[in-house]
């Protein structure tokens, strides 16, 4: 019993102590964002009290570059590539392996090599590909990219709850007369439910936060992404600080606004009542 | 007009031979019920007839159409399913409806049906609700509203009632019988359970390791089972059996002889001196202390008291045990020495391959 409970705790010290280490330099980020400058650097733990309060890197931001179109490019690029990750991810997972066909395994040897080969050593090909493909420096590269990135951990994930749904379900469904595809939009997809809202956090986050392509890919304003911009303010000999900042705690606020509505989603027990 | 045929259906998974030589005709309105001990193939035979497994050969005919190419919803079949395999997202009403959208029945005939069913089943107070929320019992039911629905040439029931509780059983199983006198539908159903089968069925079919052992009515087969295998399947507890030699033939009769039976004369049938036989005699048919034509003896090892009847456990001279009923309270008492007797028209003779020896007498 004291045993059982030294060990609870012992877990909850290194838990504590981790989420402080991760949350830290947020808390750091957003804190700072809302000082002046002189502030930011006088005394950077310090959080900020009525003297020290500014905005002014919110309204530096605002005015001053193409945050909004930055913002919005991030999140067209992020909500299609996951959607789009998340819709041929569960057909694949599906289809993997409910049907089996010719080459079906080397298909799947095939997808989970994409988990292994990082995408980024590709690079170069794939500005060679982009450019002879007219896609230079527009958002559709970014997606194409980032659906191919994200895909071959999305199929195996989804795969391993596609396997958890009863086999009597899709035989049911079968004998009821419900075509194909309608047993997967209709019965199989509202199952993985769950599955999906996860691999949806797990997709969305990486996309978002990627500085790598937009940096190579895209070179005009109108195709830059929120984290590309960022940058803009960070100079080889002044740094603008409260607009890096301010910028910066905005970018954070999507994504958690996204992790909170998919994380209701990740509720076990969809299938409670579909067999005993 | 046969409504179900299986003409020479196999069905092998690489070398593993699942189903052997299937025949079997199921008329218009009839109650076939599927029996046999598990990895028989009886599950294998439903989803078959289901379209969820393709055979290796043979035919299967619906209604007169040939269905073998037929996706399952186009043989005019209903499956139930043992794990009910409702739709969890749905309610009882969709459940039961969503099919029907992709059969073209319009949505005034889907409602029509639906309420038709659910008074049948006594579903309409359950039909705003989810599976989730309902018990066991009501879970089935909805699956079999869900087959009724449909207006199925056959149903196909793959244990049903596997998942339910004893008394849960009992009733659901009355339940189905009233649902196939009130439908006249021609139901395939598949159980492990004889007493499911021995209550419902108008014929059944007992199988054995892909084959099909015996097709008859449930009396016929408690009767005159064909083999040792059906003689040992059908009836609870099960027959017992002894090893016998045929000692001599004499006109119609054989002498036969073995451990712990007296030498008992028997039809002869094409039975020959030195063939080795089995008789066999049912618990219920063993009277302790009568006079008979079979008699043997044994140590009462434990009795199991039911009620109505008591079933005793007697261990024989030669370490076999026999269970013999007893009506009544005057039972024996473990450890008690007691014999036992059969009369002549109860003992089964099978030779040495098992099969039932058919003799005037017994007809």
């Amino acid at each position: 019993m004291l045993k059982q409970r030294a060990e609870t705790l012992g877990v909850h010290v290194i838990l504590i102590a981790y989420s402080l280490l991760a949350i830290g330099p947020i808390l750091l980020v957003v804190m700072n964002s809302f000082k002046a400058r002189n502030a930011i650097f006088g005394a950077p733990l310090a959080p900020p009290d009525a003297t020290t309060f500014s905005l002014v890197g919110y309204t530096k931001v605002f005015h001053a570059s193409h945050i909004v179109t930055y913002f919005t490019n991030s999140l067209i690029i992020t909500l299609v590539s996951m959607g789009l990750v998340l819709l041929f991810g569960a057909m694949a997972a599906w289809a993997l392996t409910e049907y089996r066909f010719r080459g079906s395994t080397a298909l799947a040897i095939f997808l989970s090599i994409g988990i292994m080969v990082p995408i980024r050593l590709g690079s170069v090909a794939i500005v060679k590909m982009m450019r002879t493909a007219g896609l230079n420096d527009t958002l559709t590269a970014l997606i194409l990219i980032y659906v191919a990135q994200g895909l071959p951990m999305s199929i195996f994930i989804l795969s391993e709850f596609v396997q958890q749904i009863p086999k009597d379900l899709r035989d049911a469904a079968r004998c009821d007369g419900v075509p194909e595809t309608r047993i997967f939009f209709e019965v199989i997809a509202p199952l993985l439910r769950p599955a999906i809202a996860t691999v949806a956090v797990f997709t969305i986050v990486p996309i978002w936060n990627d500085l790598w392509f937009p940096l190579i890919l895209t070179s005009s304003d109108s195709t830059h992404t929120i984290t590309l911009g960022v940058q803009q303010f960070l100079g080889q000999y002044i740094t603008d600080w409260n607009s890096v900042l301010a910028a910066l705690s905005m970018a954070i606020l999507p994504v958690v606004a996204i992790y909170v509505i998919f994380s209701r989603q990740l509720i076990g027990g969809l299938t409670a009542g579909a067999v005993k | 007009m046969a409504s179900l045929s299986i003409d020479a259906l196999n069905k092998s998974y690489g070398e593993t031979k699942v189903l052997i030589d299937i025949d079997l005709a199921i008329d218009q309105g009839e109650f076939v019920v599927l029996v046999g001990p598990s990895g028989c193939g009886k599950s294998t035979l439903l989803r078959m007839i289901a379209g969820l497994d393709a055979p290796t050969s043979g035919d299967i005919v619906i209604a007169g159409r040939k269905v073998n190419a037929l996706a399952p919803a186009e043989r005019r079949i209903a499956m139930v399913f043992q794990s009910y395999a409702l739709y969890p997202h749905m309610d009882v009403r969709k459940n039961m409806t969503f099919g029907l959208k992709f059969t073209g029945v319009p949505a005034a005939e889907r409602d029509k049906r639906v309420a038709e069913a659910a008074r049948m089943l006594r579903l309409e107070p359950l039909l705003a609700r989810y599976p989730r929320d309902l018990s066991g019992g009501q879970r089935q039911r909805v699956a079999i509203g869900r087959a009724i629905v449909r207006e199925p040439d056959v149903f196909l029931f793959d244990e049903p009632l596997s998942n339910l509780d004893a008394a849960l059983r009992v009733s659901t199983r009355v339940e189905i019988a009233r649902l196939h006198r009130l439908l006249k539908a021609t139901i395939v159903y598949v159980t492990h359970d004889q007493i499911e089968a021995m209550t419902l069925a108008d014929r059944i079919v007992v199988m054995n390791q892909g084959r099909i052992e015996q097709i008859g009515k449930p009396l016929d087969l408690y009767y005159e089972p064909a083999n040792l295998f059906v003689a040992g399947f059908i009836g609870s507890p099960a027959m017992n059996f002894f090893d016998v030699k045929v000692s001599r033939i004499e006109g119609g009769s054989a002498l036969v002889d073995g451990p712990c039976v007296a030498p008992l004369t028997v039809p002869a049938g094409s039975l020959a001196q030195g063939d080795s036989a089995t008789i066999g005699v049912r618990p219920e048919h063993l009277t302790i202390g009568g006079a008979g034509s079979l008699a043997t003896t044994g140590q009462v090892e434990l009795v199991e008291r039911l009620g109505e009847a008591s079933f005793a456990h007697v261990r024989r001279a030669d370490d076999k045990l026999i269970v013999a009923e007893v009506r009544g309270r005057d039972t024996p008492a473990a450890g008690d020495v007691i014999s036992l007797a059969a009369p002549a028209q109860d003992v089964h003779v099978f030779d040495a391959a098992g099969r039932r020896l058919v003799t005037a007498e017994s007809q």
